[in-house]
């Protein structure tokens, strides 16, 4: 594999083609990334386009250093956003930076629109287009991802990106799932890919980077595996991760709640990172490349209302934002 | 000499945060993951856990017989030692490990055999494997 980002793959959903191209200067000026993406955002989505007409490209693109250091775990996907019509920046992780570098690309580009229901399957070499129709509609996102696991790419490196029933009915705050617990879940990505047909994308791949200088890399890759794993820099995230911020939060009253009317919560503190630690959280789980491992993932038992010694057993993944949205902003206090 | 082996101590407590993958790659000194010797993936979805495959130096290891060339020498104590002048590449190790723990490089076309020397141990942040001397363990 090239040591350096280059390559671009452009695929048409219209026309079931795609393209390899080599943008080595594009990822020399601007490192990947976001500052990669917005460039190809400026060549390929015309003035004036519809949000969720086929010219709305969908962008997705790394940065220099994934899959070479700890930690660079995001993609960036940049679009025109359905929600604000204007620019459309969401970020993700799980294991989707990891495995496009893997395959060797820099950024995807996906323009035009599929007739009927598409999920892709990307390798270093190939594209392929599938009949996503059976997939359409599926009430589970969990379930898209085991039927496509079965028989696309390779365990452990590899990606499936995937929109539910919001995306597909272009609902314009529509997320998109990678690998169940992260999101692209700002701008409406999932109704770009609803508006294009495109149901699922599973990107696999697991080159390796050569580097000039295997004795510093090491060296380099040691220091900030150190700093990472034994400073307390990630300890926040790696504790009681991002929910961390509730009760300093509160203390300063400024919590948004109820649609921003108040400022306090009655019994709040029962929504705290501490609270959900001590009482749900079951397992931690981290994305790929990053030791800090900040996902945190609570259990919860319920029982069937009409038949006993039935449990229903939910992992449900939590962060600061979301008890924030569906507990403070919606008044619900009881986790 | 001592020998060593990997252990898998406690899987519960990995995070598949593949660590132990980009260390073992970096041994060869490169980034990305072709020639790692220890694969992370999750159980059915990342929402169950995750499940490891790396070799767990057999007693009597089925690879080393599978191997119509000899390249793949058994280890006094378990596992073995790849002999890669002798290495043909018709995968017939890959086929007798009932684990998957024998690799395949697709970029250099080379067969990964663990080599026992716990740098992915040394790499994982939750003490999820561990390189143990074989005499004490038995
Ligand atoms: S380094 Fe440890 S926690 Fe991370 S994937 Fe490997 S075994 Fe699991």
């Amino acid at each position: 594999m090239e040591p350096v980002l280059s390559r671009v793959l452009i695929i048409d959903l219209s026309t079931k083609t795609y393209r390899i191209k080599d943008r080595n200067p594009l990822f020399s000026e601007r490192l990947g990334g976001a500052g990669v993406a917005i460039r190809l955002l400026n060549e390929f989505c015309p003035p004036a386009a519809d949000p969720l007409g086929p010219e709305n490209p969908i962008i997705l693109a790394i940065g220099t250093l994934t899959a070479l250091f700890p930690l660079a775990s995001k993609c960036v996907a940049m679009f025109k956003s359905p929600l604000t019509g204007n620019l459309g920046e969401s970020h993700a992780g799980g294991r989707t930076a990891v495995t496009m570098r893997m395959a060797e690309y820099g950024a995807i580009v996906i323009t035009g629109r599929s007739e009927k229901p598409v999920y892709l399957s990307i390798t270093s070499t190939e594209v392929s287009f599938h009949d996503a129709r059976t997939l359409w509609g599926m009430a589970r996102g969990d379930t898209v991802a085991r039927v496509i696991r079965s028989f696309e790419g390779i365990p452990g490196n590899r990606t499936i990106l995937r929109i539910g029933r919001a995306g597909e009915r272009m609902v314009r705050y529509a997320a998109v799932t990678t690998e169940t617990y992260r999101h692209f879940g700002r701008m409406g990505l999932g109704a770009v890919f609803g508006s294009k047909h495109l149901k699922a994308v599973v990107i696999s791949g697991e080159g390796s980077i050569p580097v000039t200088d295997g004795k510093q890399y090491r060296a380099l890759y040691d220091r900030l595996f150190d700093q990472v794993t034994k400073s307390p820099l990630m300890k926040k995230y790696h504790d009681i991760g991002t929910p961390n911020n509730i009760l300093p939060l509160m203390a300063l009253g400024s919590l948004p709640t109820k649609n921003l009317t108040a400022s306090k919560l009655e019994n709040g503190e029962n929504l705290s990172g501490e609270e959900f630690a001590s009482r749900f959280l079951s397992r931690r789980v981290a994305c790929s490349h990053c030791p800090v491992s900040c996902i945190h993932i609570a259990q919860i038992r319920t029982p069937y209302p009409h038949d006993p010694y039935f449990f229903k057993t939910t992992p449900v993944c939590y962060d600061y934002e979301l008890i924030y949205a569906l507990g403070f902003m919606v008044g619900v206090s009881d986790p | 000499m001592s020998t060593h082996r990997l252990a898998v101590i406690d899987m519960d407590r990995c995070v598949g945060c593949q660590s132990c993958m980009f260390a073992c790659n970096r041994r060869h000194g490169s980034g990305g993951l072709a020639r790692t010797a220890i694969h992370i993936s999750s159980v059915g979805g990342i929402e169950r856990g995750f499940s490891v495959r790396v070799c767990r130096a057999c007693r009597d290891p089925p690879c080393a017989d599978a191997c119509p060339n000899t390249a793949l020498l058994k280890r006094e104590g378990g596992g073995v030692k790849l002999n890669p002048k002798l290495c043909t590449g018709c995968k017939s190790c890959i086929d007798a490990c009932l684990i998957q723990a024998v690799s395949w490089d697709t970029e250099k076309n080379l067969l990964i055999i663990c080599i026992y020397c716990g740098i992915c141990a040394k790499y994982c942040p939750y003490q999820v494997i561990e390189l143990q001397d074989i005499k004490t363990v038995i």
